[in-house]
């Protein structure tokens, strides 16, 4: 058996239109990889149908060779900031604690352990001073360390992240960074959908291009290439060269 | 027997209020408006099979029409990207006017509307009464009793999978909890409540219950436990002091009530600590105030020791420059002098060192 996260013939379509076409790829254990593409490439949905939130028309998505079903408890996911009213009448502490529900299981109450693992995360993503806050009060990045928080008290073995990085402060973009490396280390695979092509090399040792069709899947250093960027944003872009290591659009 | 209607009052109120909650959060607060007409077309259905006006499959039909009324004007959001007021517009008004064509063909003869089968009055409830052993209560405030206690049985048994699935649907699933089914169970809770409470005190004042309470218990809470119960303290006061003033005013109990849920809304619109309008007003004006101070002290940075801070910068002109009024400016001034961040030489204003510290600690120019 083959661990790891495998994507294959994956076809998802809304009405006539598909938005993901014949997906193939595989993401072994211990790998941060970035999916990049352009707006209407079908990042999020990616995400969604391996998450089971999407019905794919033909494929499936493998964790450890086994479907998503029979693996939740052992799935993180950290949606976009804007998928939640931050109105709505609840404290950090009370967020991060739901992403203990799934081991908690129907209709049993929160333990004192999944309290402390909720403390714990916090601290890690140096957020305990606001555990009591309510969650309108929260800059972006907080916002955005909360929901990495619940991730975390997952205790998942493979995490989806949607945009993390979007619209974060600095400390936030390090505090994220540093906990890829310790996921890694910890042998996990983090998948994210990125946005900023210029950090790609920064902050993920594999990447999936994305346009509809996989244009190139596998580890940064083969497959981030200029041809294969141009390719994934189909008009002839004109490539900035930053330095050796940058790419930008 | 009027204690017994404060009752009926007291528990459709507690029932009501709970359910609204959700529906607030959810922002689905006008699907107590669709349901309430909707239900006849399911009551209509019923009739057709039953043919008996007292039947409770009546009310049975009519809260699976509630239920599968959530269903179509979701469905349209999801699929045709409605937006949420069209559909339930839509919906609405096309089930309701089904059902007004079907009695109009079929039941032309029967006295088969909304008002007979459910609207209800809260000062004839007594009336209609029900013996359970010894006890003889009126039938509203016996079904309204099993609606609170199921619903609270129900909340408090899935109360963390409820707030779940309230605050993000999608990790619901993520976490395998099957958010469609508690989806549709809490809306089949909703349109059960409803049903029943229409039944006992009439559509306008169940909406009003539904919503009112949880809106003016969300500017105070910060937790939903804490809006829960906030809510239903909320609902028992305006509960009482509507049947009270009715009594005192002799006007209608429903009306009454209705009113006294609007004004404690208002007062906790406008008073609230934090979200209210007062509160927002004195926030807005410091942040106003704070905002003109940095730009006062922006202003004398950029233009001291330049060739116009003469005119720039002199007391006399410089609210001319920055489009102020003079009392605002020489209120500012007298601050920035206060705290020591500017001094005068021959009436030109100029930063002193604290001052340029200042500057330099200000968030955008760090």
């Amino acid at each position: 058996m083959t661990k790891g996260f495998r994507v294959e013939d994956l076809t998802v379509a809304y009405d006539r239109e598909p938005v993901l076409w014949d997906i193939d790829f595989d993401v072994p254990q211990g790998t941060i990889m970035g999916i990049v593409g352009p707006n209407g490439a079908g990042k999020t949905t990616l995400i969604k149908a391996a998450l089971g939130l999407i019905k794919p028309l033909s494929g499936h998505v493998l964790f450890d060779e086994k479907p998503y079903k029979k693996m939740y408890k052992k799935i993180g996911y950290v949606p976009q900031k804007g998928s939640v009213d931050w109105d709505f009448p609840t404290t950090v502490f009370d967020v991060v604690l739901m992403g203990r529900y799934g081991h908690v299981g129907w209709m049993r109450p929160v333990r004192n352990k999944d309290r402390k693992l909720a403390l714990e995360a916090l601290r890690q993503v140096d957020m305990l001073p606001y555990a009591k806050r309510h969650i309108s009060e929260l800059s972006g990045g907080q916002q955005q360390r909360v929901f990495i928080a619940r991730a975390l008290v997952q205790e998942a073995d493979i995490y989806f992240m949607d945009e993390p990085f979007q619209g974060v402060d600095v400390k936030t973009e390090k505090a994220i960074v540093a906990l890829f490396k310790q996921l890694k280390a910890q042998n996990k695979i983090v998948i994210v959908v990125h946005h900023d092509l210029n950090t790609v090399r920064d902050y993920f040792d594999a990447v999936t291009l994305l346009n509809v069709k996989v244009v190139a899947s596998g580890p940064v250093k083969d497959v981030y290439t200029k041809e294969n960027i141009a390719k994934t944003y189909r008009a002839d872009v004109y490539l900035q060269e930053e330095s050796d290591d940058h790419v930008a659009v | 027997m009027s204690i017994e209607i404060l009752l009926v009052a007291l528990t459709t109120a507690l029932a009501t209020s709970m359910v609204g909650v959700f529906l607030v959060l959810r922002k689905l607060s006008m699907l107590t408006d669709a349901i309430s007409h909707t239900i006849l077309l399911g009551i209509v259905i019923a009739y057709y099979f039953v043919r008996d006006l007292h039947s409770p499959v009546l009310l049975i039909g009519a809260t699976l029409m509630g239920v599968f009324t959530v269903y179509l004007i979701e469905g349209l959001i999801k699929v045709k990207n409605v937006n949420e007021g069209a559909a339930i517009g839509i919906v609405f008004t096309m089930l309701f006017s089904i059902s007004v064509i079907i009695i109009n063909t079929q039941f032309r003869n029967v006295h088969l509307d909304i008002p007979m089968v459910l609207l209800g009055n809260l000062e004839f409830t007594i009336f209609n009464r029900t013996t359970i052993g010894f006890l003889n209560l009126p039938t509203s405030l016996v079904v309204m009793l099993v609606v609170l206690l199921l619903n609270l049985a129900l909340l408090s048994l899935f109360y963390k999978e409820i707030k779940l699935v309230s605050f993000d649907y999608a990790l619901a699933g993520v976490l395998g909890f099957t958010p469609v089914i508690l989806h549709y169970g809490m809306m089949t809770m909703v349109s059960l409540t409803a049903v029943a409470a229409f039944d006992a005190v009439g559509a306008i004042l169940v909406i009003a219950l539904m919503i009112g309470p949880p809106i003016t218990a969300l500017f105070f809470t910060r937790t939903l436990l804490k809006t829960l119960l906030l809510t239903a303290v909320i609902a028992v006061f305006n509960t009482v002091l509507g049947y009270q003033l009715s009594v005192l005013l002799d006007v209608t109990i429903s009306g009454m009530i209705a009113t006294v849920i609007l004004f404690s809304f208002m007062t906790a619109l406008v008073f609230a600590p934090d979200k209210g309008l007062i509160s927002r007003l004195i926030t807005l004006h410091s942040q106003k105030r704070e905002v003109a101070f940095i730009t006062f002290i922006q202003h004398v940075k950029n233009h001291q020791n330049t060739a116009d801070a003469a005119d720039e910068l002199a007391k006399a002109t410089i609210h001319t420059h920055l489009g102020w009024s003079e009392t605002f400016m020489n209120k500012l001034i007298d601050k920035a002098s206060k705290t020591g961040y500017i001094k005068l030489e021959n009436d030109v204003i100029g930063l002193t060192d604290k001052g340029n510290d200042y500057y330099k600690r200000l968030r955008f120019n760090q």
